[in-house]
C-alpha cells in the first residue's frame, strides 16, 4: 500500500522486560528468568483492547518498523506492512514485536549470560518451542496489561504462533493471521533443516555450542546454512529471472572460484548473516519449526486440534512459495472450516516465493488492510482514515480529533 | 447490486443456517444473510477482486476453484449449498451437483434459462444469444454449459435430486405461465432424494 498517506512509524527504540518467575519449557526443563527485549508502535486504548502482536521468523527481530534515530537505516522488517495508514495501521492499533526466547536480537537465548554459571548459556541453553514462545509473548502481554489481542500476525514460523495463541490462549485473541505457514513441516522441510544444522554443528569453530568461551564464531556453517536457507525462500523462477546463468567473468574459468552471479549472490547473503546472527539460535529456531506439530496433540487430526480456537483466521499463502506452498495453508483452512471457525483465505500470486510475505504486493496488503478492518470494527479501534480521498490537511485534521480521545498508555 | 434470486434464495432460508456460498462473488448476499437471518456460512471464490471484495464485506471467503474447493467440506456439513449463476460455467455440472448433495442437506441453484424466448430468437436469427442474464459475447462468455429450465430438471433427476421448489423469474418476477419460455433465470430449490 504505498499510498501517500501512509509513513514510517519514525524513530522508535527497544524496551526490556525482564521476568523472574520461571517458564516450564514443553522440553521439561525451567528457565529460571529471561529478559524478553520488545518494540511498540501506537497507543493502546483506554479500553485495552487495540493490541496486535506481530510474531517473528526464524532470523527476524522485535524490530518490527520504523528505524533506530542512531541507525536510520536499520529499518523494521515489516515496515511495508506496519505503520500508520499501511495494513496493520497504527494509528488504529498498538502493535507490539518482540524477539522471541532463545533469539540472538537482545532476548534472552544462547549467548546470554547465565546467572547460574556467569558464562554464556552455549549448549545449555534449552530447546525452546513454539508453545514456550507464546507462554512468554502472553507474560509480556499481561505486563503491558493487555488481556486479550485484538489480533497475532505472522509469516512462516511466525503464523505458528499466530496459530498457536489461538490454542494456548483461546479466549485471549481474537484473530489470527497466519501468512505463508504450514500446521506442520513435511518432511522435506525437517530434512532441509537438518542439512543447515549439520552445517553448523560440523564447523570445527562451533565447539559443540560452546564457542563463546572459544571466542570463535561458526561462521563457515552458519553461512552454509543460510545459504542452503535462502535458496528455499525463493522460487526457481525467480532466482532465473534475478540471476539467470549470468557469469561475474566474461567466460568459464573451468576452476571452483566463483563464477555464476547466484554463487556470489548466496555467498554474500551467507556472509553477512553469519556476522550478525548466532549459530545456536539458528539451531533452536529450526528445531522449533521442526517439533511444530498442533495435530500431534489430536492422533494426527488438525481439525480436532484447531477446534480449541475461538479466534477468527485470515489465512493466506503464496502460489510460488515451495518451502510452505498453498497446499499446506489449505490444510490449515480445511482443519478450520471442519472445526466450523470463522476463516477466510487468500493465495496470492506474487512471483518471490516464501519470502512473499514479507515483500510488497498491493493484492496481499489490500486483504490485510481488509481483514484489519474487520478487526478493528469489531474490538472498536476506530476507523481507518481513507486518505486517497482526503486532501492532506483533512487528513491531519482528522488524526489530531482523533488523537484527543485515546489516552497514551503504550508501555 | 439487487438480485431477485438472492431475495427469493433469502426467503427459503431459515435463521441460522449454516451456508455454503459457491462462487460469492463480492459476498453480498453471504453478508446479507449473515446481517438479516444470522446465518452462518462461507462463501468460495476464485477471482481475486471478488475475493478482496468479500473479505471486506466481512464474509468468510475461501479462495479456491468450486471444483477442487468442494472436497474440502464433509458430508453434509451445511444447511443449504448456493450456487449461484456459476452453474453454466462448470467443467463438470453434474460432479458439481453431486457434490452438493453431498455436502449440503439442501441446494439452491440459479442459472440463466437458455429457453429464454429472446434467447430463442436469437438462435433462430443465426446469432449465439447475448441478455443481460448472458451479458457475454460466444467467443469470451465463461458459459460452457448452458440450459434450459427443462433440461436442469432432467439432470436433477439424474442425479436423484429431488426439487423442492422452481421458479423461473424475469425482472424481478416469478413468471407462471410458459416459464420456460417466458423466464430468463431459473432459481431451484432441491435435495438428494
Amino acid at each position: 500500500m504505498n499510498d501517500t498517506a501512509s509513513r514510517s512509524v519514525g524513530a522508535v527504540a527497544p524496551q526490556r522486560a525482564g521476568f523472574l518467575e520461571p517458564l516450564i519449557l514443553k522440553a521439561g526443563k525451567t528457565l529460571a528468568s529471561y529478559e524478553l527485549v520488545y518494540e511498540t508502535y501506537g497507543t493502546l486504548n483506554a479500553a485495552r483492547s487495540n493490541a496486535v502482536l506481530v510474531c517473528h521468523a526464524l532470523s527476524g527481530s522485535h524490530h518490527v518498523a520504523g528505524y533506530y534515530a542512531d541507525d536510520p537505516r536499520k529499518v523494521g522488517w515489516w515496515d511495508n506492512l506496519v505503520g500508520p495508514g499501511k495494513p496493520i495501521d497504527t494509528e488504529r492499533f498498538f502493535v507490539i514485536g518482540v524477539n522471541n526466547i532463545g533469539g540472538c536480537h537482545g532476548s534472552t537465548g544462547p549467548g546470554s549470560i547465565d546467572r547460574a554459571t556467569g558464562q554464556p548459556y552455549g549448549a545449555s541453553f534449552p530447546v525452546v518451542t513454539v508453545e514456550d514462545w507464546v507462554v512468554s509473548q502472553a507474560r509480556l502481554m499481561d505486563r503491558l496489561g493487555i488481556e486479550r489481542l485484538a489480533a497475532a500476525v505472522g509469516g512462516s514460523l511466525g503464523a505458528m504462533q499466530a496459530m498457536q495463541w489461538t490454542l494456548s490462549f483461546p479466549d485471549r485473541i481474537a484473530h489470527a493471521l497466519v501468512i505463508a505457514a504450514a500446521p506442520r513441516l513435511s518432511t522435506q522441510n525437517i530434512a532441509f533443516n537438518d542439512v543447515a544444522r549439520q552445517a553448523i554443528v560440523s564447523d570445527p569453530d562451533f565447539h559443540g555450542g560452546n564457542f563463546y568461551a572459544h571466542k570463535a564464531i561458526p561462521a563457515r556453517g552458519l553461512k552454509l546454512a543460510r545459504m542452503l536457507g535462502h535458496i528455499t525462500y525463493l522460487s526457481e523462477d525467480l532466482l532465473m529471472e534475478k540471476f539467470g546463468r549470468v557469469l561475474k567473468r566474461d567466460e568459464y574459468g573451468f576452476n571452483y572460484e566463483v563464477e555464476f552471479e547466484i554463487e556470489s549472490y548466496l555467498r554474500y547473503q551467507g556472509d553477512k548473516f553469519a556476522q550478525v546472527f548466532d549459530a545456536n539460535t539458528y539451531l533452536l529456531m529450526t528445531k522449533a519449526l521442526d517439533y511444530f506439530d498442533p495435530a500431534n496433540e489430536t492422533g494426527g487430526n488438525l481439525a480436532r486440534a484447531l477446534s480449541l480456537a475461538k479466534a477468527g483466521f485470515f489465512v493466506a499463502s503464496f502460489k510460488s512459495d515451495w518451502r510452505f506452498p498453498p497446499e499446506r495453508s489449505r490444510e490449515i483452512v480445511k482443519a478450520l472450516v471442519a472445526s466450523n471457525r470463522d476463516v477466510s483465505y487468500a493465495e496470492i500470486d506474487a512471483p518471490h516465493g516464501h519470502d512473499a510475505f514479507l515483500l510488497d504486493n498491493p493484492h496481499y496488503h489490500q486483504l490485510v488492510a481488509a481483514y484489519m478492518d474487520r478487526v478493528a470494527m469489531e474490538v472498536g479501534a476506530g476507523r481507518r482514515a481513507t486518505p486517497l480521498a482526503l486532501a492532506a490537511g483533512e487528513l491531519e485534521e482528522m488524526r489530531g480529533y482523533a488523537g484527543r480521545g485515546e489516552p497514551r498508555e503504550g508501555a | 447490486m439487487q438480485r431477485y434470486d438472492f431475495e427469493l434464495i433469502a426467503s427459503w432460508i431459515p435463521e441460522r443456517s449454516r451456508v455454503l456460498d459457491l462462487g460469492c462473488g463480492d459476498g453480498v448476499l453471504l453478508a446479507g444473510l449473515a446481517a438479516t437471518h444470522g446465518v452462518k456460512g462461507y462463501g468460495i471464490e476464485i477471482d481475486d477482486a471478488n475475493l478482496l471484495a468479500s473479505v471486506k464485506n466481512g464474509i468468510n471467503v475461501v479462495q479456491s476453484d468450486i471444483e477442487e474447493g468442494l472436497a474440502s467440506f464433509g458430508d453434509g456439513a451445511f444447511d443449504f449449498v448456493i450456487l449461484s449463476q456459476t452453474l453454466q460455467a462448470m467443467r463438470d455440472a453434474e460432479r458439481v451437483l453431486n457434490e452438493m448433495l453431498r455436502v449440503g442437506r439442501e441446494g439452491i441453484v440459479t442459472f440463466p434459462n437458455f429457453g429464454y424466448w429472446r434467447h430463442r430468437l436469437d438462435i433462430l436469427q443465426g446469432h449465439m444469444p447475448v441478455s443481460k442474464t448472458l451479458p457475454h459475447d460466444w467467443w469470451n462468455t465463461p458459459n460452457i454449459h448452458l440450459c434450459t429450465v427443462k433440461d436442469f430438471e432432467s439432470l436433477c433427476a439424474k442425479v436423484g435430486a429431488e426439487i423442492l421448489d422452481e421458479r423461473v423469474i424475469h425482472d424481478g418476477k416469478t413468471v407462471r405461465v410458459l416459464p420456460n419460455l417466458r423466464g430468463s433465470l431459473g432459481v431451484f430449490r432441491f435435495r438428494r432424494r
